[in-house]
């Protein structure tokens, strides 16, 4: 069986689950009367404690096969697909299905003709097989914890109807040839995270939060749309590897110097990808989005829809490669991202919202590696934080559900014995991201700083930001770690009866993920180690990709390695430091948080007010650009348009007026005028005309008598 | 005893014209008025055969015109005299100076 040129098969099967659930789900998983949900993932019925993971029907059984089976289907066929690339010499596939725009004539920026090109065309290379099989993988151990983790919610089909529906878009994102296929899947990926994101609609916050990621990501969507056009007004063409060819032909130089067309270009992509990946300053969403049921929070917005955009720039690497500046901007971004939101993270009492910051420091890393010209470095953080990150969001939802809904970790604590396979597993994960070595996180991580230090890119402030980041992020997982597991219980004594460990469905996918967490990034030691070749397969599959470039960013660097390995232990030394802060500020000695809180009162309350990056957002843009605009607007249409439309009508009323008294006074004056100069004219005349036929007679005799005297006088 | 000579005739022309002008500017009745004119048409009448005679035998066109100028009177009379009936009808009026009509 050839699976490469079955990889059009991949998405569909996604597909095929959404079409079906959200036609006909309805009728498979009939709604309560009542529709209005409980808190995410609680059952709606304290009586039956038993009913877990027992779907009500057995209709709703087939859904739960159903749509975990079409993403398993989905993820052998990938596997299948990326084995057999594997064994190819040039290990790039590119399928064309159909021409999706096909050849519209039109003139590039220099004069030139091109014709607009677009295929429903897939492309398999090593980055996007590394994207489907953790979209495929992921999103399969996701489908089959969602199973357990909604199965007391209303809208079950709609659920899985929409999680399918995102993951065939995001299987179009990664497998697209072209700027503009990828292009739907981005937008359809958006669409998804929105309905999600408002799953619970009757909740305001939910729906506001919805449309808050929409339009927040529409935003960076217009950078994209814009850096697209730019692309084809210069390149003319949108195709992967035809844009990869145009631009290493040496018409194109790398922009050291100035800032041009290419790094205009590129600075628009990457707008798109900080609106995706919720960099700064498009970031807002992402915390928000936590509204969503959690599985969501794990697929879409931790482990694969938020790295789109960091897959996007890797994509358009070749790009990036010519222009340093807008890649020194994207670090920036990275680095600043990654300790602004691990700084919030550290003070935040809701479970989720960790998580979310977390999620958005980690992304602030990715963009980093990107920065600096270490692309597969940044592929290989996504790769290990799809796992630790799902796994995080997964056991934070399994602990929300054995707390009946409670998110605040302030009414947690001592949970550990209760709900024992969360805790292993999110003991793990917590490790994994906190940068222990032997767990993925650390070999991720710590690579992203040592490229961040050493490549010609990189520098050392780049690297302490990340180094401070990595204790922060140690800090603030252990701190999570501490409130919800150890210590002494601060559990509402109405919960505390209920706590219960989550069905099979919800703790298999766990485990797994777990495992997942500790080898995954194996795959990618350091070269220090000197491991046989198969432990830096991450680095030989995907770096080739990315090394064609002209200007050939990342080389080794001339750093000795006794620097490499001090760096290392360093990071270690805070990520250990980080955990046993934690462990005695909020276990051994839990009182001493609140002394600190108290001891520096401002600065806390502008953390755990997020900078009250919200609320000038809200100043500036809500109420300042689109209210104010808004009633600018209103009132430029009420003074100027109106004024403009009253004025006309008063001047045509006026010149009516007008039009009138000249009608009456100088036409109709001249005509009756004219008459009346007649009519006193013929006056004299008129007087004579008297009618009587005497007075004529007179006239005939005074004339007769006139002409005869005449001639009797003359 | 004088014998009667064209200015006696002319003389009485004259005077009958005269009367007859005074009549039909004066006189309100149109019947008056018409008896008017035919006094005025008999003056022309009395000219002509008194001018004829002058003129001598040989010369009886005036005569003869006159005879024309009774003919006319006659029609001219039966015609006015007609209208003035129909004119009755309408008007219930005989006098001149209430018809008035023909007039700006």
């Amino acid at each position: 069986m050839n699976f490469l040129d079955l990889i059009w098969l991949i998405p569909l099967f996604p597909l095929c689950g959404a079409a079906l659930m959200l036609l006909i789900g309805k009728k498979l998983d009939p709604q309560p009367a009542s529709d209005v949900a409980v808190a995410p993932g609680v059952e709606p019925v304290a009586g039956e404690p038993h009913a877990h993971g027992h779907p009500h029907s057995p209709l709703k059984f087939l859904i739960s096969l159903i749509c975990p089976g079409t993403i398993l289907v989905s993820f052998l066929l990938s596997v299948g697909a990326v084995w057999q690339l594997s064994s190819l010499p040039q290990k790039v596939h590119q399928v064309i299905q159909f021409s999706w725009v096909a050849g519209l004539p039109f003139h590039l920026a220099n004069g030139q003709m091109a014709t607009l090109q677009a295929d429903w065309g897939f492309l398999l290379d090593p980055l996007s097989a590394v994207m489907i099989l953790v979209v495929t993988g992921i999103g399969f151990l996701i489908h089959v914890y969602s199973v357990g983790y909604m199965a007391h919610d209303n809208g079950y089909y709609r659920f899985f109807g929409y999680l399918n529906l995102f993951v065939f878009f995001m299987l179009m994102l990664v497998l697209a040839n072209n700027y503009a296929l990828l292009f739907v899947g981005w937008e359809g990926v958006g669409l998804c995270s929105y309905l999600l994101i408002g799953f619970y609609y009757h909740k305001k916050s939910a729906g506001d939060a919805g449309k808050k990621a929409f339009i927040v990501n529409r935003v960076g969507d217009s950078g994209f749309v814009l850096g697209m056009l730019l692309m084809l007004s210069v390149l003319g063409t949108l195709r992967f590897t035809d844009v990869a060819t145009a631009l290493h032909s040496g018409q194109f130089t790398a922009e050291t110097v100035h800032f041009g067309v290419l790094s205009a270009m590129a600075l628009l992509m990457f707008i798109g990808a900080t609106g995706k990946s919720a960099q700064i300053p498009l970031y807002v969403w992402l915390p928000d989005a936590m509204e969503g049921p959690t599985p969501v929070s794990a697929l879409i917005h931790a482990a694969t829809m938020v790295t789109a955009g960091v897959y996007m720039v890797a994509r358009s690497a070749p790009l990036f490669q010519l222009t340093p500046q807008t890649s020194t901007i994207v670090a920036i971004i990275g680095a600043g991202t990654a300790i602004f939101a691990a700084s919030i993270a550290l003070v935040q009492n809701d479970i989720k919202r960790v998580l979310a910051y977390s999620t958005v420091s980690q992304l602030g890393y990715m963009f980093l590696a990107l920065g600096v010209g270490a692309y597969w470095v940044a592929i290989f953080h996504l790769f290990t934080h799809a796992f630790f990150k799902a796994l995080l969001f997964l056991c934070s939802g399994s602990v929300i559900h054995a707390m009946g809904g409670e998110q605040d970790m302030r009414y947690m604590g001592g949970l550990k014995d209760k709900i024992k396979i969360t805790h292993w597993t999110m003991w793990v994960g917590s490790v994994a991201i906190a940068g222990i070595p032997g767990l993925a996180g650390f070999f991720s991580k710590d690579e992203i700083l040592w490229q961040a230090f050493s490549s010609p890119l990189g520098s050392t402030a780049l690297w302490a930001v990340g180094f401070t980041t990595a204790a922060m992020t140690a800090f603030y997982m252990w701190r999570l770690m501490n409130m919800t597991f150890y210590g002494k219980s601060r559990v509402k004594p109405e919960v505390a009866a209920h706590i219960h460990e989550s069905p099979r469905t919800m703790t298999v996918p766990l485990t797994v993920l777990a495992i997942g967490s500790v080898l995954a990034g194996w795959l990618g030691t350091s070269k220090l180690w000197n491991l046989p070749e198969f432990f830096r397969g991450f680095e030989g599959w995907l770096a080739p990709m990315f090394s064609s470039g002209a200007g050939e960013a990342v080389k080794e660097s001339a750093q000795s390695s006794s620097t490499e390995w001090s760096l290392m232990g360093l990071s270690v030394l805070v990520a250990i430091a980080g955990i046993a802060l934690a462990r005695y500020l909020y276990v051994i000695k839990p009182g001493i948080p609140n002394r600190i809180q108290a001891a520096v009162g401002p600065l806390y309350t502008l953390l755990y007010h997020k900078w009250y990056i919200d609320e000038i957002y809200d100043f500036l843009f809500v109420n300042g650009l689109c209210k104010g605009g808004g009633r600018a607007l209103g009132a430029f249409d009420r003074e100027v348009v109106d004024g403009g439309v009253n004025g006309a009508g008063w001047l045509t009323r006026f010149s009516a007026k007008f039009s009138m008294w000249w009608d009456t006074w100088i036409v109709d004056g001249a005509v009756r005028f004219s008459a009346f100069f007649v009519k006193m004219l013929s006056y004299p005349v008129c007087i004579m005309e008297t009618g009587r036929l005497q007075t004529y007679a007179l006239f005939v005799v005074v004339g007769v008598l006139a002409f005869f005297g005449y001639y009797v006088t003359r | 005893m004088h014998p009667i000579t064209t200015v006696h005739y002319m003389v009485l022309s004259a005077a009958l014209l005269l009367i007859g002008t005074i009549g039909v500017l004066t006189r309100r009745n149109i019947v008056i008025i018409l008896m008017s004119i035919e006094l005025i048409l008999n003056a022309v009448n009395i000219n002509l055969v008194a001018f004829s005679h002058a003129f001598g035998p040989d010369h009886v066109q005036g005569q003869v015109f006159a005879i024309f100028v009774i003919t006319d009177a006659v029609a001219e009379a039966a015609i006015a005299l007609g209208i003035l009936i129909a004119l009755f009808r309408n008007k219930e009026t005989v006098l001149a100076d209430e018809i008035d009509l023909l007039k700006w």
